[in-house]
Formats: C-alpha cells, sequence, structure tokens
C-alpha cells in the first residue's frame, strides 16, 4: 500500500475582488477533495479557467491575496507525520518550499531573472535552503544535476533570452528537481511548446520521476499529455473535482459526461466521425449555475442536477465520481 | 456618466476637479472686474486687504484680487491655446510616423526626441528674445506649443503601431477607406483620452513655463498673469517691504493651479490604464 | 561585435547629428532678429560718452562685424562659425565687452557644475533608494504618505519652488542667506571657511533641486517596483523561497534600476534647465546667472555660448549614460 503523500479535506480558495465599490467572488476551488499517494504522477485535467491554476496554489500554499482560503485543509506527509500547512509559519512554509515540494509555473518563459546568469539563478534557489556551501561548490552541484538530467552544460553560463523556449522550460523543471523534492508541481508544462520540444519535456518529467521516485502533479488540459504521463487523473470542473480515476480508465471507461466530451473530443486512428467538443462555454466563477455547475451544457441533466450538487461517490475500481447519474456501486449510464 | 461617478471615486480627481473649477469662477470673474487690469493707479496703493480690496492692493496702484481674476484668466489662455496647438501637431506627427513607419517614422522621431533631449529652456529663451516686441497671450502660446508636441507625439505613435496591427484596420483598408477617414474616425476614439490627460500635462508646464519667462523679462508685462503679477511685486521689492498679499497670490493661485493640473491627469491616466485600475482593485 | 555595429555606430551617428542640428539652430535664430549687435555695441558706447572720427569709426565697425561673426554672406558666416567653434572661440560678449564669452562661461560653469552633480547624484540615489522601499511597503500607510507628499511636490516648477524656499528660509525665518555664491568679497581658496561659505549658500538652491529631481525619482522608482514585484520572475523567486534579502537585491532592485537609468538620461536636459532657474532665483554664481544678465542686456554671444555649450554637455552626458547602459542590462549586450 503506498502513502499518501498530500491530502486535502473540502478545500476552498476563492478570489475576493473590489471593482470600484461592489465585491465579486470567484470560487475558483470549490469543495476540493484530494488524496495524492507518494511515487505516482497525479494529472488534473480541465478547461481554462476551470480553477486549475488556483487548486495548484492552495496545495503549495501560496495563497495571497486576493485568493483567499476560505475553508477546508491541507495536508502534507512530512517525514511520517501529517503536517497541516495553513498552521505553518511563513518561514516554515519557506523551508519546506523546494525541498519538500517544488513548483514548475505556467508560462515558464518569463520566470527567470533576466538580468543574471542561470547559474547565478540555480544559485539563489541553493543557497536559500542549503547553507554552508561556497559559491564554488554550490556551482559544482548546479553542473552536476544538469549533466545527470541529460541538459547541456553550457546553458548555465547563459542569459534567460539568449535560450529558446523549450529550452527554458526545461531548465526551469531541473530547477524544480534541484533539491530533490518530495512533491513537484507542475502547471501547464507543456503549453505554447511545439510539438517536438513538448516531447523532451514530457520525456524530462518522466525521468525526474523516475529518479527520484517522487509525486508530480501535473495540470495540463492536454488529454495526450496526460495519457502519456500519468498515472491517475483527476478531471476539475468550475472548481470541482468531478472524476478521479488511472489513467487506462479514464480513457476507456468515462462515466461523467463532461468526461465523455474530453475523450471523444480527441482524434483517434481509424475512426473519421466528426469529433464533438463540449457544447457552449465554461460557467463564469462569479456566477456560478445552480446545483451541479455542469448542468446546463449537460445532454443528459436530469431534474435533480439542477438543484443539488451531486456529492462525489467511490466506486470499487479505485473510481470516483460526482454525478447523479451514477448510483452507488453502478457503474451504468442512464438512458 | 457612470465614468463621471467612477472618476470622482478617487479622491484626487474630485480635489482637483473642484479647485479647477474654483479658479475657473475667478477666471470667468473678469467680466465682472470694475478697473482696466493695464491701468494704473486706479485705487490707492500698498493698502493692506481689507472689504473694499479683497486682496489689498500694490505699488502700482492695482486692486490684487482684480489683477489675480485677470492673471488666472489668461495664464489659463496662453496654456489653452499652446495646450491645444501642441496635442494637434503631436497627434498629426504621432499618426503620420505611427502609420506610415518607416523613413518617415524615423525622421519624425528623430526630430521629436532631440526636441525631448536638448535643454529647451534655453532654445525657448532664444526665441523669445527674438519676437519680444510681439509678445502678446497668443504668440507666447503658440511659441510654448511650438515646443510641446515631441513627448505626447512618441505616445500617440505608439498607440498608431499597436492599433495597425489590429484586425479592423485590415477590414477597413480592405473596405476601401482612405488613409485620413481610417485614422481620424476609427483611430481617434482610442487616442482622445490619452490626449486628454497629456493635455492637461502639457498646460500645466506651459504655466509654469510662461512664469520663468516672466522674471527673465521675455513677456509682455503690461498683460496680467501669473508670471508678470509675481515678477513685478519682486521688482517692486514687495518682500521687502513686507506686502505679502501681493507676493502670495500668484504663488498660491499658481501652486493652486499646477497641483489642480497635475492631480486631475493623473487619475485619468490611472483611471484610464487598465493595469492601474485593477492595482486598485484587489487586497483588502 | 555586434554590439559595435548595431548599437554603438547608429548612437554616435545620432549624437553628432543631433548637436549639428542644434548648433546650426543656434546659429540662425539671433540673426533673424531684427536689432543690429554692431549699432548696439556703438551706441552704448557713445552713450558713455566715447567719440571716434568717422574713419576710425569705420575701422570700429568693421572690426566690431567681424567679431560678432556677422561678416560677409549668410552661407560666409556659417562656415567662419563653425571655424570659430572649432578654435574654441564662442565670440566676444557684448554687455562685459571685450572678455571673451569662453571666459566668463569659464568662470561660472565650475558652480553650475559642483551644484549640478551633487544634486542629480543625490536625488537620484535618494529618490530611488526611497521609492523602492515605498513600492516594496506599498501598502503601508508610510508608503502612501510619501506618495501623496510628492504628488504635491512634483507639478510645481523650479522656479516657483526655488522662490518658496526662498521666502521661507530665507526671508521669513533667516536661517540661510540670500543670495550668491558666498559671502560679498571671500576669496576662492581651499580652507574651511570658504568651504563652509559655499555649503551655507549653496544648502538652499541644492535643497530645491534634490527635493523636486527627488520627487519625481521617488514616483517613477515606487511605481517601477510595484509593477517588477508582479513579474513572474520575482513570484517565482518568492514561489522557490529564495530568501528575501536576496529578492529584493538581485531579483527587484536590478531590475528595477534599468529604466531609471533610461529614465535619467532622458530627464537629464530637464535638470539642467531646472538647475540654471533655480540658480537665477539665488543668485547663484553659475551658468544660471549670468544668463540672466546675458538676457537683460541683450548679450547674444554669451546665450549663444552657454546655449551651444549646454547642447554638447547635455547630449554628452546622456551618450555616456547611454553607452553604459549594456554594462547593466545582459539582454542589450547581447542580442
Amino acid at each position: 500500500m503506498s502513502t499518501t503523500i498530500l491530502r486535502t479535506e473540502q478545500l476552498k480558495a476563492f478570489y475576493v475582488l473590489d471593482v470600484f465599490g461592489t465585491q465579486k467572488v470567484v470560487k475558483a476551488v470549490n469543495e476540493v477533495d484530494l488524496e495524492i499517494m507518494e511515487n505516482e504522477v497525479y494529472g488534473i485535467a480541465g478547461e481554462s479557467g476551470c480553477g486549475k491554476t488556483t487548486l495548484l496554489k492552495a496545495l503549495y500554499a501560496a495563497i495571497e491575496p486576493p485568493l483567499r482560503l476560505i475553508g477546508g485543509k491541507v495536508y502534507y506527509r512530512v517525514n511520517d507525520e501529517e503536517i497541516d500547512v495553513s498552521s505553518l509559519s511563513a518561514e516554515g512554509r519557506r523551508r519546506l518550499r523546494w525541498e519538500y515540494v517544488s513548483y514548475v509555473p505556467q508560462g515558464s518563459m518569463s520566470v527567470l531573472n533576466p538580468v543574471i546568469k542561470l547559474k547565478e539563478t540555480y544559485r539563489d534557489f541553493l543557497d536559500s535552503h542549503v547553507s554552508g556551501k561556497t559559491k564554488d561548490e554550490v556551482f559544482e552541484i548546479a553542473k552536476e544535476h544538469i549533466t545527470e538530467l541529460g541538459l547541456p552544460l553550457k546553458i548555465l553560463d547563459a542569459y534567460p533570452h539568449q535560450l529558446s523556449g523549450g529550452m527554458r522550460q526545461r531548465v526551469t523543471i531541473a530547477l524544480a528537481a534541484l533539491l530533490k523534492p518530495r512533491i513537484i508541481i507542475a502547471d501547464e508544462p507543456t503549453t505554447a511548446l511545439d510539438v517536438v520540444v513538448q516531447r523532451g519535456v514530457v520525456q524530462l518529467l518522466k525521468d525526474i520521476q523516475e529518479r527520484l521516485k517522487n509525486t508530480i502533479i501535473l495540470v495540463t488540459h492536454d488529454m495526450g499529455v496526460q495519457a502519456n504521463v500519468a498515472d491517475r487523473v483527476g478531471i476539475m470542473y468550475a472548481g470541482k473535482m468531478v472524476e478521479e480515476a488511472t489513467t487506462a480508465d479514464i480513457f476507456e471507461n468515462p462515466l461523467h459526461p463532461y468526461t465523455r466530451y474530453l475523450i471523444n473530443s480527441l482524434p483517434r486512428f481509424g475512426d473519421k466521425t466528426t469529433r464533438e467538443s463540449v457544447p457552449g462555454s465554461p460557467p463564469s466563477l462569479i456566477d456560478l449555475p445552480s446545483g451541479c455547475p455542469f448542468h446546463p451544457r449537460c445532454p443528459y441533466a436530469l431534474d435533480i442536477c439542477t438543484k443539488q450538487m451531486p456529492s462525489s461517490i467511490d466506486l470499487d475500481t479505485n473510481h470516483k465520481v460526482a454525478c447523479w447519474l451514477v448510483g452507488e456501486g453502478e457503474d451504468g449510464k442512464a438512458s | 456618466m457612470s465614468v463621471l461617478r467612477d472618476l470622482f471615486k478617487d479622491y484626487r480627481f474630485a480635489l482637483s476637479f473642484c479647485v479647477l473649477c474654483m479658479l475657473l469662477a475667478l477666471a470667468l470673474l473678469t467680466i465682472f472686474s470694475p478697473h482696466d487690469p493695464t491701468f494704473w493707479g486706479v485705487v490707492p496703493r500698498d493698502l493692506k486687504p481689507s472689504r473694499d480690496n479683497l486682496l489689498g492692493t500694490n505699488s502700482k496702484g492695482q486692486d490684487v484680487f482684480w489683477q489675480a481674476t485677470f492673471a488666472v484668466r489668461n495664464s489659463l489662455i496662453i496654456s489653452v491655446i499652446a495646450g491645444t496647438v501642441s496635442r494637434v501637431v503631436a497627434v498629426l506627427v504621432g499618426m503620420v510616423a505611427g502609420y506610415k513607419g518607416r523613413g518617415t517614422d524615423r525622421a519624425l522621431m528623430f526630430i521629436s526626441d532631440s526636441l525631448l533631449v536638448i535643454p529647451l529652456f534655453l532654445i525657448i529663451v532664444m526665441l523669445a528674445m527674438l519676437v519680444r516686441d510681439m509678445m502678446n497671450l497668443v504668440t507666447l502660446g503658440l511659441l510654448l506649443a511650438f515646443f510641446g508636441w515631441a513627448w505626447d507625439a512618441r505616445v500617440i505613435r505608439s498607440l498608431i503601431l499597436s492599433l495597425r496591427e489590429r484586425e479592423f484596420t485590415q477590414t477597413a483598408v480592405l473596405s476601401g477607406t482612405g488613409t485620413l477617414q481610417l485614422v481620424l474616425k476609427e483611430y481617434m476614439p482610442f487616442a482622445t483620452p490619452l490626449v486628454f490627460s497629456t493635455l492637461i500635462n502639457n498646460m500645466a508646464w506651459a504655466i509654469g513655463m510662461e512664469m520663468t519667462l516672466a522674471i527673465l523679462g521675455l513677456v509682455n508685462m503690461d498683460i496680467p498673469t501669473l508670471g508678470t503679477m509675481l515678477q513685478w511685486a519682486i521688482s517692486y521689492q514687495a518682500i521687502l517691504l513686507g506686502y505679502w498679499w501681493w507676493i502670495l497670490t500668484p504663488i498660491i493661485l499658481a501652486i493652486l493651479l499646477f497641483v489642480a493640473l497635475y492631480w486631475l491627469s493623473v487619475s485619468i491616466s490611472e483611471y484610464l490604464d487598465p493595469r492601474t485600475r485593477i492595482q486598485r482593485v484587489g487586497a483588502q | 561585435m555586434m554590439f559595435m555595429k548595431r548599437y554603438l555606430i547608429p548612437r554616435l551617428i545620432q549624437y553628432f547629428l543631433v548637436i549639428f542640428l542644434g548648433i546650426t539652430a543656434v546659429f540662425f535664430i539671433p540673426r533673424f532678429t531684427p536689432s543690429d549687435p554692431v549699432q548696439r555695441t556703438i551706441a552704448q558706447l557713445t552713450s558713455m560718452g566715447s567719440y571716434l572720427d568717422p574713419a576710425s569709426m569705420e575701422d570700429f565697425i568693421e572690426d566690431l562685424t567681424e567679431m560678432y561673426g556677422l561678416k560677409g554672406s549668410m552661407l560666409q558666416q556659417y562656415g567662419a562659425f563653425w571655424q570659430r567653434l572649432f578654435r574654441g572661440d564662442f565670440g566676444v560678449s557684448f554687455f562685459q565687452f571685450p572678455t571673451p564669452v569662453i571666459e566668463l562661461i569659464g568662470t561660472s560653469l565650475p558652480w553650475t557644475l559642483g551644484l549640478l552633480l551633487t544634486t542629480t547624484f543625490l536625488s537620484w540615489t535618494l529618490g530611488n533608494i526611497i521609492g523602492g522601499l515605498a513600492g516594496h511597503f506599498s501598502r503601508r500607510r508610510w508608503s502612501r504618505a510619501l506618495d501623496t507628499l510628492a504628488m504635491v511636490v512634483r507639478p510645481i516648477p523650479y522656479y516657483i519652488f526655488a522662490f518658496g524656499l526662498l521666502l521661507l528660509l530665507a526671508y521669513v525665518v533667516r536661517w540661510f542667506p540670500v543670495a550668491g555664491g558666498t559671502d560679498i568679497g571671500r576669496k576662492v581658496a581651499f580652507n574651511w571657511p570658504f568651504i563652509k561659505d559655499v555649503l551655507r549658500h549653496s544648502f538652499l538652491p541644492a535643497l530645491s533641486l534634490v527635493i523636486l529631481g527627488g520627487a519625481i525619482n521617488f514616483q517613477t522608482m515606487k511605481l517601477i517596483v510595484q509593477n517588477v514585484n508582479a513579474e513572474d520572475f520575482v513570484q517565482y523567486a518568492k514561489l522557490g523561497g529564495v530568501k528575501e534579502g536576496r529578492i529584493v537585491s538581485r531579483y527587484v532592485i536590478r531590475n528595477a534600476l534599468l529604466p531609471q537609468i533610461t529614465g535619467l538620461a532622458l530627464s537629464f536636459g530637464q535638470i539642467f534647465s531646472g538647475a540654471l532657474i533655480t540658480e537665477i532665483v539665488f543668485s547663484y554664481p553659475g551658468l544660471g546667472t549670468l544668463l540672466y544678465n546675458a538676457i537683460v542686456t541683450g548679450d547674444y554671444n554669451l546665450i549663444m555660448g552657454i546655449t551651444l555649450l549646454s547642447i554638447v554637455a547635455i547630449t554628452t552626458a546622456i551618450l555616456v549614460i547611454d553607452l553604459l547602459y549594456p554594462l547593466f542590462d545582459p539582454r542589450v549586450r547581447y542580442t
């Protein structure tokens, strides 16, 4: 039995905005329960604007105004102990960062300080968590790390603008793995890259996970990447997790109507029928529909769907789904 | 309008708007002035402020209050002329440079940058000496306008550059809209708010410049403006003689005018810039 | 040497072009004046009681015409003008006839340089430091109070501000001397009483320039720092748990200073003009007061000399700053 390394309980994180006097609340993460294991790649998929990035920020304990933690908890398992992340001090959180859990942000193109060489950036990250090393020792560690992962050594002496977007992405990912963290959180690492470079990035992530045997939480709307890397996938919609299963199960047996649309929209060899995408557009997180947030776009919506939010049901095959169409113990579909 | 209402929520806009209204009212009072502002000796000299003379009288035998109304009016007139003419030039130069690009753009921007870099003050001084005899409100305004367009031209040019890439430009061009019409009708709505906020800044600069030229004696000293009022006070040794009402009136009015114009332009440009508008929103 | 070609050469061409155009403009402007400087000098001298017989008068007029560079056609004058410039001959002053302009400028220049250099340095560094701190702690009350203060000080033109200071601190409260660079009759010498005297006299003009310049620097730096703080790479460093001190110095300040350097170059013309105006208010014996006297007496040669010198000095200063910029910004260095 593998152990849980990160756990959330009814996590709620909203953005509270004040636009010229009126208050607007964006319900980006709305009662999310997650249990993520050691030594696995957990993918989170969903459309833009469903709250994925906010969820990651909450998991990383990087909640800053106007984002606010409204309710729920996030637990890390550090050295066989469960720690409630929100109970930590700012310094406590800072020390966990990078050593225990690291982050690869969305748009890694511009996350590197443009006026210092890459090796200096690596030094900054190392120095802030590891003490007692001289400058040369630190550079040695960085060099070793880079070459281990198969990246060319000379990039360390370069400035960010001298590298291509794909290379910068790989450098950022390597940086995230620098202190061998137990969890690496990656937000859309393959977006805005061409397919060839995407492969390089995905390969790098796989390599890192195999070496460190840690957990990678990977957010991407690209189901192809999920199929390639993830062990388990969670589908997010309008701030909620609507389905969760092993990658194989999600692709072969999607239960939630939204997941079904996602899977069916992917092209398949030999299948020449027109791909259908989800009708309508994602709901505004400020003005959510009542009951199940998907019901306005759901072709199978029942009356109860407009009134009550379905709770998550745990089916035996490690498959969770939150939909009124799926009853306890069954895995059939409504006609 | 909801725009005005939103603007008024910014204390800087609200305050400066009120101050400017007061000053405008002051300028409009000139219609009721019992004295001709260029005449000397219409009232007894050097009197302290009293009920008859709200701000006292000066050594030339003029009522300081009524002088002040004309001073504010004339300074505003100069600044409006300087500001509007230089806006027109800035818009023309910016639009042509932005739209035509390449050679024309480089040449125009070179001239504009040179104007920004050289010590304008000295050039203005030289030119002012040239037209010294013909100096009046209009010529001074035009002289100042000649130098005030450079910064704004660049701003407008970058706006045009970005608009040029937008889809609606392609649509307009393909449907046969002439260049002039395209620029005037389609781009103007984007440029107007920008132009407005820089207009206010430019007006403040013009008033300041006028006052500086006044101590150098390069303006027509018979026309009452904030600058000439101050200069007369200084040359009549008002400080040493303790005629504080004569010295302080133009200074305080000028400071009110500058700060109000500046706060107005800052609050408007912050309102227009979506980034700063969102910065005002948020953390609580 | 890509840098040479792409950056240096065009910049140098621009430099010489601006100087050339500026000098040409200065040449032409006084030549459109209605009054004839030769006649004016003659009138001045005869009104003081000198008398010359007609033959000597004609010689005298010819000498004067040549001295004022008015001999020959416009083109010949232009050529002679440039010839004399290269010899360092700015002509002879009208009002302090026959002292050459260059000598008058020479006596006043050190005063202006001293004032200008110290105040520019002080207002730039102080404004940046305080502005930087205010930008970092932008929510604190003192930061917002300083902001409001700057908003009141900044729009006031140099003349009014200097005059106001003069009124307040030299008349109302007699803490400082009213005019001049030193007490009357004191000889220039490098001893403490002289230096103390200079400091006392230059305090107010310097204060005026530092406060005004500092207010502008404060505002721009605060804005820049607030923007830089919101940049991706700063957010990322925070996510990475990089220590706060390092973030502030290497990530925020290093990047914030870049536009400030350019800003200094751009505003140098205004700073210079402001210094001259302030000198006039305090009758400080620098170029400003020299200019004032020149205007009052209609001494075109002197005005022209000062203007020419200023154009060359300012464009050169800007060129130097521009050429130093790549030292700070690697993006320009290695394009």
